[in-house]
């Protein structure tokens, strides 16, 4: 096996990008992508675009021919796979196109995630998304995402006494980084009573404990390790790549206040890496809703189990705190476009470890961890990423 | 000889229902939804009320203010997106009441709520041409909103009917300007009763992109400035878009101020800037200058700069004015709302 380093990331601005197409979308971070890392088309040997769900969304399937058609990459018949595993499409995307590099299969692989998300009325979002649910035996009696997270979160305050503040918390964090973040869909900062205020979704969680719908698309190059110098003066190297599954059900899990495979993909990147959560300077976890990045940061080994929402209040995971979390925004205030968001993860890590993340740099970081979920937490994806 | 408007008429239904007893039913936060929408209250029409009846009513009140007849007027359009039949035109029905048979062109027209500036734009066109002398363009809404959905907030009836000629103008219509695109934010199919429409998708892309094109385009060909005029309206869905694309124009709250209904009236659709704008002539003086743009879903706005003559005293006062149809209203509980709405009897 190989060492991989990233070369490129692009990422588009996240929103409602109502005069950007699916396939606008896709070619303008897949250009930039290509553009910071000094890459020409010919010179691509693979694609992997992660993908939650372009057939209910564009009404598109196929993307992976789509992707290489549309980036000009047909000449070359560049060899291009659509990666699914619902909201973490784009974390198993990076994996794959890190695993096809250290396998010494491909020497040059772009990773992309993409997801056009508002094409569609919120009714057809909301069915599309609980697609990443089990149909039979959740979406189909009723059970959405913000109902499943919401029983989670309740579990969760009965075990532990989190507070219906320190989940607000993390959607006031999470929008002040996103509010020095040119990328994200909501820079405004927000308060702990308007989060507490907002309509009520599926309680205790309100609107803004949940992420938006978003589109947007973004894309990282990969080449071997050895070869990193060629393409950069900066490259970011992977020390760990990691996947876990568990039940797609959530009434199946050990557990409703853990996601177990979290805590198993963690423990294998750690082990992997040969580093420990104290290492980790900056994190990009999965809060598709408040009480998820509570979890995650429990799961992930960063705060003991049950002392997350604490450590949230507290500041521990602001920047400048122990453990700067979501600088990004995260998927709560930069916007959550499914397929994309595992990617975005990583671009923001990367530019936080150049040192070119501006007003949200975490000063000095050098280690840092993406966490990507998918459904509710039927598969987990963690990359370690290193200068 | 210039051209504009002869004489105006407004008809609104007394009947409101207040966005608390909307939101009572729907288990919605009403303060947020006024806060959002800007908007306090809506119109409804009675049972026996439709868009043909509103329209007849509104006709009746424009003939009323002036010394025209029926028999004076060469063509009446009226627009809406609420005609009564699929097949079968308002127009005729509008002109049989007011006895503006049988030497008339007339037909229905439809551009969401741009319907009524659209056939202003018709009757200014034949009045150049001399084709007629005077010409009725009527915007008439009994709008539909589906129950719970954000629409039932604001869709309300109304109408407004205008006369356009050469002789006794009383608001000079000095130039316009009209800005399409095909645009899906906002449809309803045949056999369809309610709209649908893109949630936020009919704000940015929809609304803002097309008054804005529009107003900036008008404002540029006729080398104007916001502070030139009085008075500027705007096509008012809400409380929110109009007073947004007012100070994104550079336009003030007291110019925008007397224009502004939606906040008792409801957005009425094709009547909508056309009885903001019977608001302004109202209470406007010889030399006062209007700038209007009017948006329709699907995609277009028509903008209209007006200039109001010393014939304006002839006609204020002599019908019902905007300020007296939005007093004095019967409010209605959800029920009786949803009788007169047809939504429980057919």
């Amino acid at each position: 096996m190989r060492d991989v380093a990233i070369v490129g990331v692009g990422c588009t601005k996240f929103g409602e990008m109502w005069q950007k197409s699916f396939r606008d979308l896709f070619i303008e971070a897949g250009l930039m992508a290509l553009e910071d890392a000094g890459v020409s088309g010919a010179q691509v040997e693979a694609l992997y675009g992660g993908n939650m769900s372009s057939g209910i969304f564009v009404e598109q399937e196929h993307v992976g021919a789509l992707i290489a058609d549309y980036s000009g990459l047909i000449s070359n018949h560049v060899p291009s796979t659509r990666v699914e595993a619902a909201c973490a499409s784009g974390g198993l995307a990076l994996r794959s196109g890190i695993i096809a590099v250290a396998s010494d299969y491909h020497d040059v692989v772009i990773s992309a995630g993409i997801e056009k998300m508002t094409d569609v009325g919120a009714e057809k979002a909301m069915d599309a998304l609980a697609a990443a649910a089990d149909r039979e035996w959740e979406a189909a009696v009723g059970a959405t995402f913000p109902g499943l997270y919401a029983m989670m979160a309740r579990a969760h305050m009965h075990e532990f006494g989190t507070t219906r503040e320190q989940l607000a918390q993390v959607a006031v964090k999470n929008h002040n980084n996103g509010s020095m973040n040119p990328r994200a869909q909501f820079r405004n900062r927000i308060t702990i009573e308007s989060v507490i205020n907002s309509p009520l979704v599926a309680d205790p969680l309100r609107l803004f404990d949940c992420s938006p719908i978003t589109d947007g698309a973004a894309a990282v190059v990969l080449v071997p390790a050895e070869r990193a110098r060629e393409f950069t003066d900066t490259p970011i190297y992977v020390k760990a790549t990691t996947q876990a599954s568990d039940t797609i059900s959530l009434h199946d899990r050990r557990s409703l206040t853990s996601i177990d495979a979290t805590a198993v993909a963690a423990e294998r990147a750690f082990k992997t890496a040969r580093l420990e959560t104290a290492d980790i300077d900056v994190a990009e976890v999965h809060d598709c809703f408040t009480i998820a990045e509570i979890m995650a940061i429990e799961d992930l080994g960063f705060f003991e189990k049950g002392a997350g929402g604490a450590a949230t209040l507290e500041g521990l995971t602001a920047i400048g705190g122990k453990i700067p979390v979501n600088t990004s925004g995260g998927l709560k205030a930069c916007g959550h476009p499914v397929g994309a968001t595992g990617i975005k993860q990583a671009v923001e890590i990367v530019e936080q470890l150049r040192g070119e993340a501006g007003k949200r740099q975490v000063e000095g970081a050098e280690v840092g961890l993406t966490h990507n979920v998918g459904g509710t937490g039927g598969t987990v994806v963690v990359h370690i990423l290193t200068r | 000889m210039s051209i504009g408007i002869t004489t105006y008429g407004v008809y609104v239904p007394r009947y409101r229902i207040r966005v608390e007893e909307i939101a009572r039913v729907w288990g919605d936060d009403p303060n947020n939804i006024k806060k959002g929408l800007r908007v306090f209250e809506k119109s409804v029409p009675d049972r026996d009320e439709d868009t043909a009846t509103i329209a007849v009513e509104a006709a009746r009140s424009a003939l009323k203010r002036s010394d025209l007849t029926g028999a004076d007027i060469g063509a009446i359009y009226v627009g809406s997106e609420s005609h009564p039949y699929a097949v079968k035109p308002t127009a005729t029905i509008v002109a049989e009441a007011i006895r503006a048979t049988p030497e008339l062109m007339a037909a229905d027209f439809e551009f969401a709520c741009k319907a009524g500036t659209a056939a202003i734009q018709t009757c200014l066109g034949l009045v150049a041409a001399d084709y007629i002398k005077y010409g009725m363009a009527i915007g008439a809404d009994t709008s539909q909103g589906a129950p719970a959905d954000a629409l039932e907030y604001t869709a309300a009836a109304g109408a407004a009917a205008y006369v356009v000629g050469k002789n006794r103008v009383i608001a000079e219509i000095e130039d316009t300007y009209s800005f399409t695109t095909d645009t899906f934010d906002f449809w309803r199919r045949e056999g369809q009763q309610y709209p649908k429409h893109g949630g936020r998708f009919t704000g940015e892309p929809g609304y803002f992109k097309h008054v804005l094109a529009g107003a900036r385009a008008l404002l540029h060909k006729t080398h104007s400035k916001p502070e030139d005029f009085d008075f500027v309206v705007f096509h008012q869905p809400n409380g929110k878009f109009p007073r947004n694309v007012a100070s994104t124009l550079g336009f003030s709250q007291r110019q925008i101020e007397q224009g502004l209904v939606v906040e008792k009236l409801g957005n009425a659709y094709s009547a909508s800037s056309l009885i903001g704008l019977a608001s302004v002539l109202d209470v406007a003086e010889p030399g006062n200058r209007i700038f209007v743009t009017s948006f329709g879903s699907g995609a277009g706005s028509d903008s209209f700069i007006f200039q109001v003559t010393e014939q304006i005293g002839k006609v204020q006062g002599r019908a019902p004015a905007v300020a007296e149809l939005l007093a004095d209203p019967v409010y209605l509980d959800y029920a009786l709302y949803a009788k007169h709405k047809n939504k429980i009897v057919f």
